[in-house]
């Protein structure tokens, strides 16, 4: 999932205080399981701000609303008969929700309420980590399931590189070294001889270096 | 045991202290409570095996929100003590109230009156 965490309420004060009336707007996916941007924390947010900003002394509407999604037309529908009520949207939605929100409200300004950080998964509770750097060409197949583009620091196709002591990365001492981990692995699994395999050079064109990326199916387009 | 304690503060049960979340104790002081604290079994002693340790880490998180905002931070505390200290509860109970009266009233509630006298 896209794991995001929320930015510092300083901030988001800064961004919201010229706006009168403002929607905090949170996403019922990723952002939920990650506790930065569902409707708890659209709750708690709210309160805060509205606390504030009585305190100050300063009148403003602040409302809440948590949709299924902010990355699919149909969800951000839902809001439309109510858009024109605020002045803002605060979104704690993933990057891809604010954008997706802000293209679809052209004339209502969207600010973010958290910082998008990677894609990853809930290793522990409280503890997110990075596991795929969505490079468009999968390789897992052939690294026993570990993936040297987002574990290793320099995406080193044919591991481990020199850095790599006593299974830590050099960059961390307490970082894994991928290449660690994908022999181990093929070792546990009797395929030692894939890591034998030197691997070709990289099609990083489907990566985001190819620019903006788009995945047009037409077998499921109506 | 009829023990006395501030006749100011008003007790909400919980099945288990783990129930309580920011939000709770956020409402709280936006309905205008000058104080929240919250009282848990002893650290080990949890029915539900954790439930006060995680009310202690949302009091904490409570406490830092309300930090943030001006509020005060302080003004939420967690306690732990067993069913059978009923003069501890007293004794908290005066405690916080000491603490509170130190610190005055929320004032998010006092901005809320002053606008209300104004209207």
């Amino acid at each position: 999932m896209i794991i995001a965490s929320k930015k510092p309420i300083e901030e988001i004060i800064q961004e919201v205080k010229d706006y009168k009336r403002l929607l905090i707007l949170g996403c019922n996916e990723c952002v939920t399981v990650c506790e930065a941007g569902g409707k708890k924390e659209v709750e708690v947010l709210a309160s805060a701000l509205r606390m504030h900003f009585i305190k100050e002394g300063e009148e403003k509407k602040i409302d809440e609303r948590t949709l299924e999604r902010q990355c699919d037309h149909e969800y951000l529908e839902e809001i439309r008969d109510v858009v024109d009520q605020y002045d803002a949207i605060l979104s704690l939605a993933c990057g891809v929700g604010v954008q997706f929100t802000a293209e679809k409200y052209h004339s209502t300004p969207l600010l973010p309420g958290v910082n998008t950080c990677f894609l990853g998964a809930n290793e522990q509770r409280g503890m997110w980590t990075e596991r795929c750097q969505a490079c468009g060409s999968c390789v897992l197949a052939r690294t026993g399931g570990i993936c040297p583009i987002s574990r290793c620091a320099k995406r080193v196709m044919n591991g481990p590189c020199g850095g790599s002591g006593r299974g830590k990365c050099e960059i961390n001492k307490e970082l894994d070294c991928a290449w660690q981990l994908i022999i181990d692995r093929l070792r546990d699994l009797g395929r030692l001889d894939d890591y034998e395999i030197v691997a070709p050079i990289k099609d990083w064109s489907t990566e985001r270096s190819g620019g903006p990326r788009k995945v047009v199916r037409e077998d499921v387009q109506v | 045991m009829r023990l006395k304690c501030p006749a100011n503060f008003r007790i909400i049960r919980l099945p288990c202290t783990g129930k309580i979340d920011v939000i709770h104790i956020l409402r709280a002081f936006e309905k205008g409570a000058d104080g929240v604290y919250v009282v848990g079994c002893m650290e080990g002693d949890c029915h539900f095996k954790s439930g006060n340790f995680r009310a202690r880490k949302r009091v904490e998180q409570a406490s830092k929100i309300l930090d943030k905002i001006g509020v005060g931070g302080e003004r939420v505390k967690m306690y732990n003590l067993s069913s059978g200290e009923g003069p501890l509860f007293a004794q908290y109970s005066i405690e916080m109230d000491k603490k509170i009266r130190e610190l005055g009233p929320n004032p998010v509630k006092t901005a809320l009156q002053a606008k209300k006298k104004a209207a």
